[in-house]
């Protein structure tokens, strides 16, 4: 998870993030990643520079084949938890970066991707 | 593993954080930190977070937490030093750290452990100013 924060501010640092956005963007990296880490047991963190029309942005992929979620509505209800958090992780996160997007199924794991625009 | 030292300063504890906290840091903080009130009868801790970059929903529980702990245990808490950055983000998280004391610097940090210290003995010696 520590690696993940790094690896995120290092690229962030690089596309000249204002500080405000890089700290949004490690938060929100370190909040999906825990996501990954206990409630799908583990999985993979991979990042995309991206490029449109003149404006960057940084993506995050967040991926498990843990249990999936049930009711999505839900989970990304403020408070709402199945661990022993504050349930902001994914409610949270989704509000420090401009897209958010979820795939899921029971049984299925868990996708989440993550834009934030510069 | 590593641990995150604390200090004692008088009636208080200080713990300055300047690592990058991986969640069972944090957690063996909250617990070292209960020992060391007990045993050294802290009356207050002061946290130093200005190295921290960022401040997520465990980190942010587990200041709260340390904050209710120690007022269990008869100690005040304040958390000094939050960057502007990691507040804007802390809030637009939904964390608003709700029941943790909060000071710009550790100089102002401390003059707020201090004071509540002071109004409390004054209280004890059943000074009438604390009458209301």
């Amino acid at each position: 998870m520590v690696s993940v924060r790094q690896a995120v501010r290092a690229w962030a640092v690089e596309m000249k993030f204002s500080l405000v956005d890089q700290t949004k963007l490690v938060t929100a990296a370190s909040e999906l990643a825990r996501n990954t880490l206990i409630h799908g047991g583990g999985g993979s963190a991979r990042l995309e520079a991206l490029e449109d029309g003149g404006r960057q942005g940084i993506r995050l992929i967040f991926e498990d084949q843990g249990p999936g979620i049930e009711d999505v509505k839900l989970a990304l209800t403020d408070g709402y938890t199945t661990g022993h958090g504050l349930g902001l992780g994914l409610s949270g996160s989704r509000r420090l970066v401009n897209e958010f997007e979820i795939t899921t199924s029971p049984g299925e794991g868990t996708r989440v991707a993550v834009t934030k625009w510069k | 593993m590593d641990r995150i030292p604390i200090l004692k300063m008088g009636p208080f504890l200080l713990v300055t954080i300047q690592v990058d906290m991986h969640d069972r840091l944090a957690l063996s903080l909250q617990d070292d930190l209960a020992e060391r009130i007990a045993s050294t009868e802290a009356r207050g801790v002061l946290i130093d977070i200005s190295s921290l970059e960022i401040v997520d929903s465990f980190i942010g529980r587990v200041l709260a937490n340390i904050a209710a702990v120690s007022r269990v245990l008869d100690a005040q808490t304040v958390v000094v030093g939050m960057q502007p950055a990691v507040a804007i983000t802390l809030v637009e998280l939904g964390l608003s750290l709700p029941g943790v004391r909060t000071a710009l610097n550790v100089e102002r940090g401390m003059e707020l452990l201090r004071a509540a210290l002071e109004s409390e003995t004054l209280g004890s010696d059943g000074d009438a100013s604390t009458a209301f």
